[in-house]
């Protein structure tokens, strides 16, 4: 492991500490990855032995293949079009040149700290209000409201980086802004568009809030998750496809994470 | 090919460029010459279509551009850091502009390579900007204006990059490439050596005004004004004051007495500014036998130059020191040993130019 300048040993309490954090975090994660193995209902020590069943259950319920396919549906529009949407977004806010924008870009940022529940019943009441049908549109809805600026704020630092004399030679060449888009800024900020569609998608797909309170009907994987609750004995199989979202979520986010900085100039100022 | 009426921009209560008329000629290398700040990279980047006009006009070819947006006027820039594409290779840079043209694909690779031999960047064609030095991409910067064709070049400080051997080099060879492809350039540059190795007349500007237009040769002897002999080359002022009418007109430079100075159409008892250039002035380890009055000086320091030095006299009344040009070898080691024999100051009479004070 690379180590900072300044410190040639290990600074004992401070590992001690980081151990103990990393077990609180993960630790009941990990009992859930355990458990899906367990060859009985109840989730208790010893384990009884190790069985796959679990997993193959999954693939005989209906409703559970009808809420995944729902979820599919709801993530892939939602990435699609908050990435769609935060492309112009994200490009007019690193141009502007405004007093005040930061204020204006903490207004944009405001729905990602919101608490769900207050988002939800704010949109819930909206929804209401304009008589809209409860359903997967409404959810929808709800998580472009909390994917678009998580978008803008992954593609954001892309447009910030872009080198705007690169613009005007475009321009000079003479290229219009559309063409001018498309061959110069595009390349610079594709990645930056992989990371956003990866991030949303990975974000909608686990939501939970706006689905409970828009969802109508139709019912989202966690909202799946939530109704099985209620039955015991559905314990070890929620556990079992608890764990492949979990390992499909890490695996997209690390990849998010990865694409948003490559070509990102590191620390030390070299571009990877 | 290119007229200025009355250009002028500003932004907000900053005058940037003040009230810009010229005439740039066909086929002409021009240059705006002067410091940062003095507008002239405004007013290049609004004849490229990057600035609004706040008033007067751009004609090219007589065709008003003012309203023309930059990627449909006929004019193509070499920007100052090159701005190369850096997801593109070089060939895929110097093609930049052939897309919209409309040009079929084994033209296009034809029209690249010729400029790539142009450039002297033969087999360069595949990599990338970063991989190339300053003055290579310097090149590919001028290569993927000109495959372009335009009616007129322009340059943004293009060389100021570059370290001085190379700079010096890209100078001569952007000169003799214009003159073969008769193409109208304008640069703009602070570098006033620079303006008057390439170009066939420059602009000289300070605070968004053009102070003087002319040929270097010129400029460099007979300047307008103080700001413009003080810009170009080394210039050594004196203040004086104009003595007796016409022909028998006579300057005295304060505290160095009457000095002849026949042509001159100024007033008795006007106060001037005598410039003379270090070249018009010789110093003498004898009191020389001339007509022109010699002066004391004292010798201060020495600034060598390779092949010419630079002297530095302090003359009674004058705080700064007069700066007097001479090859190198005269009289090596004077100022060795602490004290330097007294020396004498004289000056062609026809070099002296008068300027408003």
């Amino acid at each position: 492991m690379a180590q900072l300048p300044g410190s040639e040993r290990p600074f004992r309490p401070l590992a001690i500490y980081a151990a103990f954090f990393a077990l609180v975090l993960y630790l009941p994660v990990f009992l859930i990855l355990i458990f899906s193995f367990n060859d009985g209902v109840f989730v208790t020590f010893p384990l009884k032995g190790l069985t796959l069943d679990w997993y193959a259950d999954l693939f005989h319920r209906e409703p559970l293949k009808q809420a995944f396919r729902n979820s599919l549906k709801v993530a892939s529009v939602v990435c699609v079009l908050s990435t769609f949407l935060a492309v112009p977004a994200a490009m007019g806010l690193s141009r502007l040149r405004v007093v005040g924008k930061g204020t204006i870009f903490g207004f944009m940022m405001l729905p990602m700290v919101l608490p769900g529940v207050v988002l939800g019943i704010a949109l819930l009441t909206l929804a209401t209000w304009l008589g809209l049908k409860l359903s997967l549109v409404t959810v929808i809805i709800g998580h472009l409201v909390i994917c678009l600026p998580y978008a803008i704020s992954v593609l954001l630092p892309r447009f910030e980086a872009e080198n705007l004399a690169l613009q005007e030679a475009s321009a000079d060449l003479g290229e219009g802004p559309w063409w001018t888009f498309w061959r110069v800024t595009f390349p610079t900020i594709r990645l930056g568009i992989l990371a956003s569609l990866l991030a949303t998608f990975t974000i909608s797909f686990d939501e939970f809030f706006m689905a409970f309170f828009l969802g109508g009907m139709d019912t989202t994987l966690p909202m799946y998750i939530w109704n099985q609750l209620r039955f015991p004995r559905e314990l070890p199989s929620l556990m079992a496809l608890a764990t492949l979202i979990l390992v499909v979520s890490t695996v997209l986010v690390f990849a998010s994470l990865r694409l948003g900085r490559i070509g990102q100039p590191t620390r030390s100022g070299a571009v990877r | 090919m290119i007229s200025l009426r009355n250009l002028c921009k500003t932004h907000g209560s900053i005058v940037a460029v003040q009230d810009v008329s010229l005439d740039i000629r066909r086929g002409e290398f021009f240059s705006l010459l002067g410091a940062s700040g003095a507008g002239k990279t405004t007013l290049l980047r609004m004849i490229a279509g990057f600035e609004a006009v706040t008033s007067g006009q751009i004609l090219i070819d007589g065709q008003p551009m003012q309203d023309t947006p930059a990627h449909l006027r006929p004019v193509n820039m070499v920007f100052q850091n090159y701005a190369i594409f850096p997801h593109l290779n070089v060939r895929d840079n110097i093609g930049y502009g052939l897309r919209r043209l409309g040009i079929p694909r084994k033209v296009q690779t034809e029209m690249v390579d010729e400029m790539l031999a142009m450039i002297a960047l033969p087999g360069y064609g595949d990599r990338r900007a970063h991989q190339l030095s300053g003055g290579q991409m310097q090149r590919v910067s001028l290569a993927r204006a000109l495959i372009l064709k335009p009616k007129v070049l322009l340059l943004d400080e293009p060389l100021a990059a570059l370290d001085k051997q190379l700079r010096e080099q890209m100078q001569m060879e952007l000169r003799a490439l214009q003159q073969k492809l008769g193409i109208t350039t304008l640069l703009v540059t602070h570098d006033q050596e620079e303006a008057l190795t390439l170009s066939d007349r420059v602009a000289v500007m300070a605070g968004g005004r053009v102070l003087q237009v002319d040929t270097p040769s010129r400029l460099y002897d007979a300047p307008r004004n103080r700001q413009v002999a003080s810009f170009v080359g080394t210039m050594n002022f004196f203040e004086g004051t104009v003595r007796g009418e016409g022909a028998a007109a006579m300057i005295d430079i304060h505290g160095l007495g009457l000095h002849p100075r026949g042509e001159n159409n100024r007033q008795p008892g006007e106060r001037v500014l005598v410039s003379l250039r270090p070249e018009a002035l010789a110093l003498h380890l004898n009191p020389p036998q001339t007509p022109e009055p010699a002066i004391p000086a004292r010798l201060v320091g020495r600034q060598y130059l390779g092949g010419r030095q630079m002297l530095h006299v302090q003359i009674d009344g004058r705080s700064a020191p007069v700066i007097v040009a001479s090859a190198a070898g005269w009289e090596e080691g004077l100022l060795e040993g602490g004290q330097a024999p007294p020396m004498w100051l004289t000056w062609r009479r026809s070099a002296m130019t008068v300027l408003d004070q």
